[in-house]
């Protein structure tokens, strides 16, 4: 009665197979390492990898090895201390033509890279990232809210029917509304502070016909502006890129968020990792002359203006106004056509982008639409020896497709080359989903958070965690403790693996996570144990007593972790961040204990026991 | 070996009142200490000052965390940037320093009139920007004079405030996803049970997770993200131990002949506390080592879990079962029930 089907067997052979080999390359640590690239017009070559050594050996800075491999020069350190220095010293002996980084280098055998196993990156807390600072650009958005001003001006002017008004944002900041009556003037100022109590409307000059109101934006409102746009892309970032392990976002002052990512200390990876700190608009195609022509003839209508594309440079006539902005873009994804199964990004906007995008496309079937992807470049000059920021505004066109019918929020745009390129595109719209654009304005790698002492204890308490709930559960039920334990190690492994798999950061919380994961597993074989003894008391013959001590303990086994999971998913649904990771390593590890606790443990018991006649049980 | 012996019988139902009077004062206690004394928040939730330093010679990270130390600023996060000269030190202030600006929020409550409030609210806002720079400079000084006991060539690159790294959209969707976890384990308990098991559940529920937040409040810890881990985690294993009775308590009543549930809860609580018992210790064995030797970093982790197994086992016991007994479970309720799907009974 306690002997099993083949598959069973097998089903636990494989499974501990995949789990040590999926979890193997985590005791591999990663070393730290200093990269160097070349810059322009020099190479990597021996001679430099002979000049590092030397500079290395002058300071006394011990190194494992220096290899080139590929385009980059890989020294590798025993410590992090080491790899700081290292990179102070190559960056003063090497100059301004090579870029050296800090790095770290994998450690794991190429065989088990063959099988995509990899390691799980280490958390800001254990090992450090990257720091980016990045400034939100706030002007941007003051124009934009000021535009929607004036619009919002007209319409109240038209409401009112308050004729011949012009409106239009001031040079100097502020609106200017040129009126033609001082009452029509005063009855627009009256209505405007009615309806938009947020400005501060007051009488500038009149001069003859004209009747002009100053309007601008009050302070409270001003800073509410701010706050409202860097508080929204926080939760653009935070949801964009928590996917990357377990980035830290923070708002830092009034206008700049904070970044940082584990792990990855090679900041020009982390960069594209980022995403582009951009924006994107949708604007119409202007078809009413060629685009060549227009360059070429200096001919360009004035509501329109050239634009190049992406990667061809060719110039695209588009129309000023902006349909719909990346802020409205709720999600982009790359799918292939439902009808023709070709390529394709399938787009949503929120509501009310959604409308302005049925509004346009009513009136605009057939014709084509452009999507402009604007990314700030932030550069660093050098006058009168000062550091001199400022930002370059890089425009280009990333799509361009025709209108096939009317549609609102839910669209999608085909005729796009490869799936990858179509990957490409919602990878670029979804980046550029911001409210206001961004720049970086400083990077660097940071060291971790917790201190070498403190990092050296947990890990040490953890170890120690698992030690002692072993002994404790091998000594309590005997041979029947040690099956558990078996069954709790490889759960260890598994839950090692499969968050391995997933790339899951490693915490120092998350540690404690999966101790706590493996101090409740044993939860199940408690129960049966517990089961098997009532059965014996009962009168039960031993293998009796182990079939029905397991049956009967599965039903509260199944509730129990049911509920568990219940709690656990609702975390993962609804948590961000670190809580997530947390509820994902804790509903993986009770799925992976119903598995070890029950099915491996008694496939265990199934083997040492047999179907022989045993007189009492080591339980 | 035998923890409890198993053919103890203790009366535990009798005690019902006392100790269903006991829960009920440590919950009102744990709102109290909550609402009243409030927790305090960790930089994760409340964010604080960042203070860039730059020394002109290499530093050592654990000396600046030591410095820092003997200057009282205990949970201060010091990183390297990149070099070893350079380090960012966040830090939250010290109690009372982060209350500042709730006087300004007073003066705009305190403007009656309507164009005055706009204007209170103006100045209130610029006021309590300036106070939050105001604190974050102090800090800064606090923090250089600190390190300028040790070493001399160190100087402030930078000071800023620095916001939470938990956004507020996950303290609203937190208070969503435990309504949904809670929404979750009643339909489920419901479905499997009954719903007095579903009530008396969740009703345990939140009575485990306040009076462990309750007793953490007490100790004056700081609550940071590891906390609020342990917390949600203390949430698991408390329903994970109250199915494990309510189990023993279906299979009693559908299995004796007599019904009398006082007798019923009695026996199930009995029966499983050997279990109850081992469980509680493996996993507090656990977070025990994390909480004794695992450092700063874990202590929180482990402390919360320990408070949550104990509050969470005794209530097992001495809240879920009396709640109830008081809703009336009875043994005609489960037999309707008992027609269910076998396969979930069976064995995997």
């Amino acid at each position: 009665m306690n002997e099993f089907p083949r598959w069973k067997y097998v089903l636990v052979v494989v499974a501990l197979i995949l789990g040590v080999l999926y979890a193997l390359p985590n005791i591999y640590p990663k070393e730290p390492a200093v990269q160097v690239s070349p810059g322009r017009g020099v190479v990597i070559d021996t001679a430099l990898k002979e000049k590092t050594q030397g500079l290395l050996e002058t300071q006394k800075i011990a190194f494992k090895s220096i290899e080139i491999e590929g385009e980059r020069l890989l020294i590798r350190l025993s410590s992090g201390e080491q790899q700081t220095l290292a990179a102070d010293a190559l960056r003063d002996g090497l100059g301004d033509k090579y870029t050296v980084a800090l790095n770290l280098a994998s450690t794991v055998p190429h065989w088990l890279n063959v099988i995509y196993a990899k390691s799980m990156p280490l958390g800001l807390d254990l090992q450090g990232g990257v720091h980016f600072l990045m400034e939100v650009d706030q002007k941007a958005v003051l124009e934009a809210k000021e535009i929607q001003y004036v619009e919002e001006i007209r319409a109240i002017a038209k409401d009112k029917k308050i004729p011949g008004i012009n409106a239009s944002r001031s040079a100097q900041g502020g609106l200017s509304v040129i009126t033609r009556s001082a009452d029509n003037r005063d009855q627009l100022a009256a209505e405007i502070r009615r309806l938009l109590p947020e400005l501060l409307v007051s009488n500038a000059a009149a001069t003859g016909e004209a009747f002009a109101l100053g309007v601008r934006i009050s302070e409270t409102k001003l800073r509410e502006i701010a706050t409202e746009t860097i508080r929204q892309n926080v939760a653009t970032l935070r949801s964009r890129i928590s996917a990357l392990g377990e980035p830290v976002i923070t708002q830092q002052g009034t206008s700049r968020i904070v970044v940082e990512l584990p792990g990855v200390q090679d900041t020009a990876q982390a960069k594209i990792l980022l995403g582009a700190t951009a924006s994107l608009e949708w604007h119409a195609v202007d078809q009413s002359i060629d685009p060549n022509v227009a360059v070429s003839s200096g001919n360009i209508p004035p509501d329109s203006r050239i634009v190049l594309w992406r990667d061809t440079n060719a110039p695209v006539l588009i129309k000023k106004k902006i349909i719909v902005q990346g802020d409205d873009l709720v999600s982009a994804a790359a799918i292939p056509d439902q009808q023709s199964g070709t390529p394709a990004v399938s787009m949503k906007l929120n509501p009310k982008g959604g409308q302005r995008m049925l509004d346009f496309t009513i009136q605009s079937v057939g014709k084509p639409m452009a999507v402009l992807y604007t990314e700030h470049i932030p550069e660093l000059k050098i006058v009168d020896g000062k550091e001199v920021r400022s930002s370059r505004v890089k425009e280009e066109v990333i799509s361009v497709a025709n209108i096939q019918g009317v549609f609102g929020p839910q669209f999608q745009t085909t005729g796009l080359g490869s799936m990858k390129e179509a990957s490409q595109l919602a990878m670029l719209l979804s980046a550029g989903s911001l409210a206001a654009p961004m720049q970086i304005v400083e990077e660097r790698v940071i060291g971790p958070s917790l201190g070498a002492d403190n990092i050296g204890k947990g890990v040490w308490a953890v170890i120690l965690a698992v030690i002692l709930v072993v002994l404790f559960v091998g000594l309590y039920y005997k041979l029947f403790g040690l099956i558990a334990d078996v069954g709790l190690l490889l759960n260890l492994v598994l839950l090692v693996a499969i968050l391995s798999i997933f790339g899951a950061t490693l915490t120092l919380p998350g540690i404690a996570g999966i101790v706590l994961t493996l101090g409740m597993a044993i939860d199940a074989n408690v129960l049966i144990c517990e089961r098997i003894r009532e059965e014996l008391r009962n009168g039960s013959t031993p293998m009796a007593a182990i079939s029905r001590g397991y049956d009967r303990a599965w039903a509260t086994i199944l509730d129990a972790n049911v509920t568990h999971l219940i709690a656990a998913f609702g975390l993962m649904a609804f948590g961000s961040g670190a809580i997530k990771g947390f509820a994902i390593t804790l509903a993986i590890g009770i799925v992976t204990s119903m598995f070890t606790s029950v099915m491996v443990t008694h496939v265990l018991v199934g083997l040492v026991f047999g179907n022989r006649r045993v007189k009492s049980l080591s339980v | 070996m035998e923890l409890f012996k198993s053919s103890t019988n203790f009366d535990f139902m009798a005690w019902r009142v006392p100790s269903l009077i006991i829960s009920a004062i440590l919950c009102v206690a744990s709102l109290g200490i909550v609402f009243i004394h409030g927790l305090d928040y960790g930089l994760d939730f409340e964010g604080g000052a960042l203070v860039e330093v730059k020394y002109k010679e290499s530093a050592e990270i654990a000396d600046i965390r030591a410095s820092l130390e003997g200057a009282g600023f205990k949970n201060a996060v010091v990183q390297a940037l990149g070099t070893t000269t350079e380090y960012a030190i966040r830090i939250k202030p010290h109690d009372g320093e982060g209350a500042a600006p709730a006087p300004a929020a007073d003066a705009g409550k305190a403007a009656q009139s309507k164009e005055g409030e706009a204007a209170a609210k103006e100045s209130e806002a610029a006021a309590s920007e300036s106070v939050a720079k105001a604190a974050t400079d102090k800090i800064a000084k606090e923090v250089l004079a600190a390190l300028q006991k040790n070493r001399a060539d160190v100087s402030i690159k930078r000071s800023e405030f620095v916001g939470a790294s938990v956004g507020e959209e996950l303290r609203s969707q937190g208070l969503v996803a435990v309504l949904f976890v809670i929404l979750g384990i009643m339909v489920y308990l419901w479905i499997r049970f009954e719903w007095r098991f579903a009530v008396a559940a969740v009703a345990s529920e939140i009575h485990d997770t306040l009076i462990t937040v309750g007793i953490f409040a007490l100790t004056g810890r700081e609550f940071d993200l590891p906390a609020l881990a342990a917390v949600l985690s203390v949430v698991g294993y408390s329903i994970n131990d109250k199915v494990v009775v309510f189990d023993r308590v279906r299979e009693i009543f559908r299995a004796s002949r007599k019904d009398v549930p006082y007798d019923v809860l009695n026996r199930s609580i009995n029966s499983t506390m050997s279990r109850t018992i081992m469980t509680g210790l493996t996993t507090g064995l656990a977070v025990g080592t994390l909480y004794f030797v695992g450092g700063p970093a874990l202590e929180n982790f482990g402390l919360i879990m320990l408070i949550g197994i104990a509050v969470g086992t005794l209530s097992s016991v001495f809240f879920a079962n009396p709640i109830l007994l008081y809703l009336g479970v009875s043994k005609q309720d489960l037999m309707a029930m008992t027609k269910e799907d076998p396969e979930l009974a069976r064995r995997p």
